[in-house]
C-alpha cells in the first residue's frame, strides 16, 4: 500500500453543472483543427494549404525548433481554413471531415520488441509526441533529453473536472499499453499519481511498471506540478516528463492498431449546459454540435474555469483538454456590490455572507468584481498554494525580471496553472498566470 | 438605480480620452466605481475571479474600527463631563464627543482622499482604497483636542512622503496613520505631550475641577503613582483618558474578532505581538527595580494604545511582514518592543507607535532572512541529488 500524500492548501470552488456519468456519443463533428497555441514554444511551420486532402494522422504543421515533432490531423478530410491572429500567427488549422475516415497506416512490428528510438520516431510521426510535455516550462519533451521521471496525474480536482477513473475505465488494455511504450523512453520511475478520497478505477491500480502514488486534499491536488514537488522536486537542471491518462490510451490505441485514432471523452459541464454530460468526441472537434443555440451571452471554455482557454461557440476543443465548460458571461454594473451582503456570490475568504450556507453550489460569472491594484493583501496566496515556494515573492522577481531570484525561488518547479488559484482568490485582481508564464518565457530563453 | 446608471453612462464620455474632462478620467473612474461594480470580465487566465475585491476589504476593515469610533466619541463626552464635574446621559455624553470628533474624521479624509486622488491623476491610475482604512485610522490615534489644523497637516505629510513617494498604496514602507501620528509628535511636541490635550476642554482650562488632572494612565506609570491607575474593568472598558479610539480594549477586541473571522487581518501578528508584550512584561516583572516595573504584565495589554497598535496598525498588510514566518517575528517584536520602550524610555510615555514604525523599517529584513531560508533549502535539496 503507497502512502497517502495529503494536501492541505487550496480550494474546491464549488459550481453548479458538474457532468453526469453518461457517456453519449457525440454525433461527428463537421470540422475539426488543431490549435498551435495549445503548445506552449513551439513555432509552427505549415506543410498544408487550404484545399489540401488529409488523412487522419497526415501531418499539418511541425514545430520550427524540433523539425520532426508533427501535429497531424485528428480526421481525414480537407483543409478548409488557417485563421491567423495579430502578427498573423497561426491559431486554427481547420479540416472539414469526411463521413467515413481513413487513417495514415503506421508501420510498427512489434510494440514490445520496439527500440526508444523507433518508439519516438513512430511517436513523431503520427502526431503524438506532442502528449509528452516537461517540466520545467510546460513544453513539449524533447526526445533527446533523459528525464529523471515521467510523471501521470490520473486524477483531475479543478472544478467541475471529468472524473478521469470513469473515463478510463474501458481502455484498461490501451492504458497498459501505453504505460509500456512509456516506460521504454525513460531509465526513471514511472509516477502514477491516483486520488486517494475514493476508489480509484482499476485501469490505474492494476497498471504494471509503475509506482502508484495517492493524493488527498482540495484542488490543485491533480495538478501534476503540485505532485511533482511533492514527491520529487525539480532541481536546477533536472527534466521530468508528464502526460495524462487519456493521453495514454492514445498512445497505446496507436501501437496497438498503427493508426491515429484520437477518440477521446470529454465532459462538458457547467451552470448554463442543460443536461451536463460526457461525450466520446475525436480530439480538436467543433463543439458546435454539443451544444444548443443560446441567446444569452455565454463563455465557453476549452478546458476548466481556472486555466482553460476562451473559445468561440464554434471553437474547437483544445488538444490537451478533457472538458469544455460553459459558464454565463459578467457583463453587468452592480449597485454597490462591494457593500451588498453577497449571499449568492463566492468567495474564498469570509468577506461575503455566503459562508452561512455551507455546500451551496454556484453560478459563477466571468465578472471581475472589482478593479486592479497594487499588491496589499498578504498571505492569501499562501492558503492555496501548497507548494514550498514563496508564490508573491516569485511573482515579484519576475515583474522586475530578477533571473538568479527567479531561479532560487523555484521557477523550475511551477507552472501557470499551478498559480490558477491565487489569480482567483487574488483580491488584487492581479493576472497572476501570464505573469507566471511570462517568466518562464524569459527563463526559457535565457537558458538555451 | 437605472436612472443613475444611464446619467452615468451619459456623462462617462466626457471623462474619456480626448473628452473635455480627461483631466478628471480617475476622480470620475473612482466615483463610478464606488457606486457600481465595474463590468468588465476576465480576458486571459482564470475565467472566474472571486467575489472579494479591495473596495470589499476595506470597507470590512473601516466596519472593524466602528466600534472603537463610537465607543471613543462617547468617551470624550464622559472624560469632559467628568472633567467639568457635569452629569449628562449616554446621548448628550455621545453628541458632545461626534461634534469634537466628526471633524476630525472629516478633516482626515477630505485631505487625505484629495491628494489620494491628485496622484492617481497624475499617474493615470484608479484611486486605490487604502486610505479609507487609514483616513479612519487617523483621528483615532489622536487626543481629542487636536486642532484641525494640524489633523491636515500631519494628513498630508503622511500620505506624500509616507505613501505617495513610494508609488501609493501597496508600495509604502511606514504605516501612513501612525506616519502622520508620529509627525505630530516630533512636529508639535509641546502641544502634543503633558496632559491637558487628551480630554476635551482641558487645554483652555475653562470650568474644570481641581481633582481632575486629566492624566492618562501611562502618565500617571511614568511619573510613578502608581496607585493612580485605574481598575483593570476601567482600562478593559476604556472609560479612561487617552487617543480617541484606543482606551476601550473590549471595542478593540470586537474590531479584532471581525477582522480575524472574515480573514482580513493576520492573526498570527496579532497574536504574536500580545504574546511579545506579555513576554517584555513579565521579563520587566522579573527583574523590576521600580513600581512600574512591577505592574502586573497583562495589565500592559489593556494600557495605553498597546491593544489599538496591535489589532489595526501592526496588521496593516503592506508595511507589516509578508511570509508567515516573518509575520510572527515581526509581531512578537512589535510587542516586545512596545512595552520596553513604555517602560524603560522616559521621554516617551507610550512606546507601540515607536515599536511598530521601527518594525514596519525591518519587516523587509525579516523577510529577507526567512526567504533565504528557503533558498538555501532548495539549493541543498539540489547538492544532494547531485552528490
Amino acid at each position: 500500500m503507497s502512502k497517502v500524500i495529503k494536501i492541505k492548501k487550496g480550494l474546491n470552488i464549488s459550481m453548479l453543472g458538474t457532468a453526469e456519468k453518461i457517456i453519449k456519443k457525440a454525433n461527428q463533428a463537421e470540422y475539426y483543427a488543431v490549435k498551435p497555441t495549445d503548445f506552449k514554444g513551439i513555432r509552427p511551420k505549415l506543410v498544408v494549404k487550404v484545399g489540401d486532402k488529409v488523412k487522419a494522422g497526415t501531418p499539418l504543421f511541425y514545430d520550427k525548433f524540433q523539425p520532426e515533432v508533427q501535429f497531424t490531423s485528428p480526421v481525414s478530410g480537407e483543409v478548409t481554413a488557417i485563421n491567423r491572429g495579430e502578427r498573423r500567427i497561426i491559431l486554427e488549422v481547420v479540416v472539414r471531415a469526411d463521413a467515413t475516415i481513413e487513417y495514415e497506416e503506421f508501420q510498427l512490428g512489434d510494440s514490445t520488441n520496439l527500440s526508444k528510438e523507433e518508439i519516438v520516431a513512430v511517436l513523431q510521426q503520427s502526431g503524438l509526441w506532442p502528449t509528452i510535455r516537461q517540466r520545467p516550462y510546460s513544453t513539449i519533451a524533447n526526445p533527446n533529453d533523459s528525464p529523471k521521471a515521467i510523471f501521470i496525474s490520473a486524477f483531475e480536482s479543478a472544478p467541475l473536472a471529468p472524473d478521469m477513473d470513469y473515463v478510463a475505465k474501458e481502455y484498461t488494455d490501451y492504458f497498459q499499453k501505453g504505460i509500456d511504450v512509456l516506460s521504454k523512453l525513460t531509465d526513471g520511475t514511472i509516477h502514477l499519481n491516483i486520488n486517494a478520497d475514493y476508489p480509484a478505477a482499476e485501469t490505474f491500480t492494476k497498471a504494471k511498471g509503475v509506482q502508484i502514488n495517492k493524493f488527498t486534499g482540495p484542488h490543485p491536488s491533480g495538478n501534476v506540478g503540485v505532485q511533482i514537488n511533492k514527491i520529487d522536486p525539480i532541481n536546477k537542471g533536472e527534466i521530468v516528463w508528464y502526460t495524462y491518462p487519456q493521453e495514454i490510451i492514445t498512445i497505446g490505441r496507436l501501437f496497438d492498431n498503427g493508426i491515429y485514432d484520437a477518440t477521446k471523452i470529454i465532459a462538458l459541464a457547467g451552470s448554463e449546459v442543460q443536461n451536463p454530460k460526457y461525450y466520446k468526441i475525436l480530439n480538436g472537434a467543433s463543439i458546435k454540435n454539443l451544444i444548443d443555440e443560446n441567446e444569452s451571452e455565454l463563455r465557453y471554455i476549452s478546458g476548466n474555469v481556472l486555466t482553460g482557454s476562451k473559445i468561440s461557440d464554434d471553437g474547437f476543443v483544445g488538444y490537451y483538454d478533457n472538458q469544455i465548460t460553459v459558464i454565463p458571461e459578467g457583463k453587468y454594473y452592480e449597485f454597490f456590490g462591494w457593500a451588498t451582503p453577497g449571499f449568492k456570490k463566492y468567495t474564498a475568504s469570509r468577506a461575503l455572507l455566503s459562508w452561512l450556507i455551507p455546500g451551496k453550489k454556484y453560478r459563477l460569472d466571468t465578472n471581475i468584481h472589482g478593479g486592479q491594484r497594487a499588491y496589499v493583501m498578504t498571505s492569501e496566496y499562501d492558503k492555496v498554494f501548497p507548494m514550498d515556494i514563496y508564490p508573491v515573492q516569485l511573482i515579484k522577481a519576475i515583474m522586475v525580471e530578477d533571473i538568479d531570484k527567479m531561479e532560487q525561488l523555484g521557477i523550475y518547479e511551477v507552472d501557470e496553472e499551478d498559480f490558477a488559484l491565487c489569480e482567483y482568490v487574488c483580491t488584487s485582481k492581479i493576472e497572476v498566470q501570464s505573469i507566471i508564464r511570462t517568466g518562464l518565457d524569459l527563463m526559457r530563453k535565457e537558458m538555451s | 438605480m437605472k436612472f443613475l446608471r444611464k446619467s452615468i453612462d451619459k456623462i462617462k464620455p466626457h471623462f474619456e480620452k480626448g473628452g473635455k474632462l480627461e483631466k478628471l478620467h480617475s476622480t470620475f473612474e473612482a466615483f463610478e466605481s464606488f457606486m457600481f461594480v465595474p463590468d468588465t470580465v476576465t480576458t486571459k487566465g482564470t475565467h472566474i475571479r472571486d467575489a472579494n475585491d479591495m473596495k470589499r476589504t476595506m470597507a470590512i476593515v473601516v466596519l472593524a474600527v466602528v466600534p472603537t469610533v463610537i465607543f471613543g466619541m462617547w468617551n470624550v463626552g464622559y472624560q469632559h463631563f467628568m472633567a467639568t464635574g457635569q452629569e449628562g446621559t449616554i446621548f448628550e455624553l455621545f453628541w458632545l464627543g461626534f461634534l469634537k470628533v466628526f471633524p476630525i474624521i472629516v478633516v482626515s479624509y477630505v485631505v487625505g482622499l484629495g491628494i489620494e486622488f491628485a496622484f492617481a491623476q497624475y499617474r493615470g491610475h484608479e484611486v486605490n482604497e487604502g486610505f479609507l482604512v487609514s483616513g479612519i485610522l487617523i483621528p483615532l490615534i489622536l487626543p481629542v483636542d487636536t486642532p484641525l489644523w494640524m489633523v491636515a497637516v500631519a494628513t498630508a505629510f503622511a500620505v506624500v512622503i509616507g505613501k505617495e513617494v513610494f508609488g501609493g498604496t501597496g508600495m509604502n514602507i511606514l504605516n501612513p496613520a501612525l506616519t502622520a501620528r508620529a509627525f505630530l509628535f516630533f512636529a508639535y511636541p509641546s502641544y502634543m505631550s503633558g496632559n491637558a490635550v487628551w480630554t476635551h476642554g482641558m487645554m483652555n482650562g475653562e470650568g474644570i475641577i481641581d481633582s481632575y488632572t486629566g492624566a492618562t494612565p501611562l502618565a500617571e506609570a511614568a511619573a510613578g503613582k502608581i496607585e493612580n491607575l485605574p481598575s483593570v474593568v476601567e482600562m478593559f472598558f476604556g472609560t479612561i483618558p487617552g487617543s480617541i479610539g484606543e482606551t476601550s480594549t473590549l471595542a478593540i477586541l470586537i474590531g479584532a474578532a471581525i477582522l480575524l473571522f472574515t480573514g482580513m487581518a493576520s492573526a498570527r501578528i496579532m497574536i504574536s505581538t500580545f504574546i511579545g508584550g506579555l513576554v517584555m512584561g513579565l521579563l520587566l516583572n522579573v527583574f523590576a527595580v521600580n513600581p512600574f516595573m512591577e505592574i502586573p504584565a497583562w495589565h500592559h495589554l489593556l494600557l495605553g494604545g498597546f491593544a489599538f497598535g496591535a489589532v489595526f496598525m501592526a496588521t496593516d498588510p503592506v508595511s507589516a511582514a509578508q511570509t508567515p514566518k516573518g509575520k510572527i517575528i515581526y509581531g512578537f517584536l512589535i510587542g516586545l518592543f512596545a512595552i520596553l520602550i513604555r517602560v524603560i524610555n522616559p521621554a516617551y510615555p507610550e512606546g507601540v507607535m515607536l515599536a511598530i514604525l521601527l518594525m514596519n523599517v525591518f519587516a523587509p529584513l525579516i523577510d529577507h532572512y526567512v526567504i533565504e531560508g528557503n533558498i538555501k533549502k532548495r539549493l541543498k535539496r539540489a547538492k544532494v541529488k547531485a552528490l
